[in-house]
């Protein structure tokens, strides 16, 4: 008959919280359910709904690699009602996942290619996920470079793992907005960044996600380096509610973000109405 | 497909008998307006009336239902289990219903019960609910439902169709759930030749009364960025207060929030109809909103019936033509119009 009912999230528990910057968290997270637990697989890119019993649902990306079987992995910017609940949450709290939702990072496609990453801000949590899964498969992938900026230092989500991003080979710019104490890294709009670092946009594709500003700008500087549409890839973010494309709200034209997204290539996008 | 014929003196005793087998909901006059209910008594149906303010979708996808319950008391050992609210899926009956709204219904079906995803409430109240349609011997003044593809006497998305031939009803069964309604039902009389002409003049005369009153099909053929960036879009929304009665009254309207509601130490999941007529519909937690222009939001409501609708479904627009929101605007916009904008040949900013 009904027997699975897609509106009703799975049972999860919090294991551990990290505090990543000051309006940051991350929380690693367990379904309830072993047996779902270990079954549970998912693309680079997918999302899942977070459930605060009583305050409600938002959705976040998974930014876990695929190969994590210990836990889901979830960062959140503490931004409205719910996230300002899920910035609550402790080890031990339960929480409520539907997932996997959307339909992630073709990273099929993007074997044997260089790869570059921009990521701003919280935008990098997308970008973590397919990062994690290609340093797992680094032999399939040429050339991996990332340019990650945030506002500050304190702003860069997941400095404790850089080092260990670097021992994957792959070559990290870090920038800040303006100068800091003891910075060592860039000083600079990831765009500006972007244009002076010239990565050759020879079998290399883009992947970019960051507050919509920074897309904007990226994109643009993207184009001048000689990046084609169909080179760069992005992730949307939209207001969602079911995540199963039947409530109608972030669709843009025929496309729903929660379904068809978030990734979208921007050879994709411009063939969309521009309604980001 | 079999036919009765019931003369109207009869008509009330059939219908008790009914009742008392299943919950059978009609048009009922309620104040001033007439609003789809649940029949206590065979005389609480009026099947003179026009149409109903509101469109039937709340029978399928009520304004606001619960979807789940759960506990936030301490110590519970329940606490945070979300489990379904309990629902009332006995078959059920809804007599009188229009033509053109049962339709939508179909259209409905393609967003809640799809290859990858079913909505289980509304596919569960599909499956149990019998539709006895009243054809439309006299449209209304708003109504253009030959112009989307449906009609005053189409069948399509009921099971039956009855027909007021003035001294009874003509039931006209086109499924097999039509078919079993017709059987369950007392009384019934073979249709008599005269009958079966004077149905069949009140469908052309209804039919004819109505004519073409714009092409869907230019629109579909015009491309939708052209429509998209169309000048026209300005003028449109120029009167429009974005107050959603059009998406409430529409039966093709399906929008919903999900929300948690919480009293003292118990809560619940439910949904509301939503409108992407109001900002907050788009608003993203971090203060950004795609939509945040009134032309926005009234582009996406015309877009999303009239191009965007049949260009993901392949066919038919998301519109029957029940005229509701022609008739409900306090601002008189008429989608008949900015149809007729959108289906023009040219619709390139002048």
């Amino acid at each position: 008959m009904h027997a699975h009912n897609p509106y009703l999230p799975e049972l999860a528990t919090v294991k551990e919280v990290i505090q990543e910057t000051h309006n940051i968290r991350t929380l690693r997270i367990v379904l309830d359910d072993e047996e779902k637990m270990r079954r549970f697989v998912f693309r680079p890119g997918q999302v899942g709904q977070l459930s605060v019993f009583g305050v409600g649902e938002s959705t976040f990306v998974i930014n876990s690699p695929p190969s994590c079987k210990e836990y889901l992995q979830f960062s959140v910017m503490r931004a409205g009602e719910v996230t300002q609940r899920i910035h609550q949450l402790s080890a031990g709290d339960p929480i409520g996942v539907r997932a996997p939702l959307g339909n992630g990072f073709c990273f099929e496609e993007l074997k044997g290619k260089d790869i570059l990453f921009v990521g701003g801000g919280i935008g990098m949590a997308p970008l973590r996920t397919l990062l994690l899964h290609m340093i797992d498969h680094r032999a399939d992938y040429g050339d991996i470079m990332i340019i990650y900026g945030a506002r500050s230092p304190q702003d860069l989500c997941y400095r404790y793992e850089f080092d260990k991003w670097r021992e994957g080979k792959v070559d990290l710019v870090l920038t800040v907005d303006s100068e800091f104490p003891g910075w060592k890294g860039r000083v600079g709009f990831v765009p500006t960044v972007l244009t002076e670092e010239a990565p050759s946009p020879h079998n290399r594709v883009a992947i970019v996600c960051g507050p919509p500003i920074m897309i904007k700008f990226v994109l643009f500087n993207l184009k001048e380096l000689g990046f084609q549409s169909d080179q760069i890839l992005t992730t949307l973010e939209k207001r969602m509610k079911c995540g199963i494309g039947i409530c109608g709200r972030c669709n843009i034209g025929t496309n729903y973000v929660c379904v068809d997204g978030p990734v979208f290539s921007v050879a994709q996008l411009q063939g969309m109405v521009p309604e980001l | 497909m079999s036919e009765i014929y019931i003369a109207k003196d009869k008509f009330p005793s059939v219908l008790g008998q009914l009742m008392g087998k299943c919950p059978v909901f009609g048009p009922v006059l309620q104040g001033k307006f007439h609003e789809f209910g649940r029949l206590e008594r065979p005389e609480d149906v009026d099947l003179g009336y026009g149409n109903t303010r509101l469109s039937p979708k709340a029978l399928f996808h009520p304004q606001a239902e619960k979807m789940f319950d759960f506990s936030l008391s301490k110590g519970d050992p329940e606490a945070g289990i979300l489990k379904e609210t309990p629902k009332d899926f006995r078959p059920r009956v809804i007599l009188g219903i229009r033509p053109c709204d049962a339709r939508a219904f179909q259209l409905d079906d393609r967003n809640f019960d799809t290859d990858s995803v079913r909505d289980p409430w509304w596919v569960r109240r599909r499956e149990t609910t019998t539709l006895v349609g009243l054809a439309c011997n006299t449209p209304g003044s708003t109504c253009f439902c030959t112009s989307v593809g449906t009609g005053p006497f189409d069948k399509t998305g009921l099971d039956v169709l009855m027909v007021d031939v003035g001294e009874g009803y003509l039931f006209q069964a086109s499924t097999k759930k039509g078919e079993e309604f017709l059987a369950g039902l007392s009384a019934g009389e073979a249709v008599s030749g005269s009958v079966a002409e004077k149905a069949d003049a009140l469908k052309k005369g209804a039919e004819g009364s109505m004519g073409t009153q714009f092409s869907v099909d230019a629109i579909v053929q015009n491309p939708t960025l052209d429509l998209f960036n169309a000048a026209f879009w300005d003028e449109v929304q120029f009167s429009c207060i974005n107050c959603g009665t059009c998406t409430f009254v529409c039966p093709t309207c399906w929008c919903f929030d999900i929300q948690d509601e919480v009293y003292q130490e118990k809560g619940s999941r439910i949904r509301l109809w939503d409108s992407c007529m109001f900002p907050l519909f788009t608003f993203h937690g971090s203060g950004h909103n795609p939509r945040s222009q009134k032309l926005q939001r009234v582009r996406q409501r015309f877009m999303h019936k009239l191009k965007y609708y049949p260009e993901k479904y392949k066919g038919g627009v998301a519109c029957v033509g029940c005229g509701r929101c022609v008739r409900q605007c306090p601002v008189n916009i008429d989608i008949r119009h900015v149809a007729r904008l959108m289906s023009a040949s040219c619709v390139c900013p002048t």
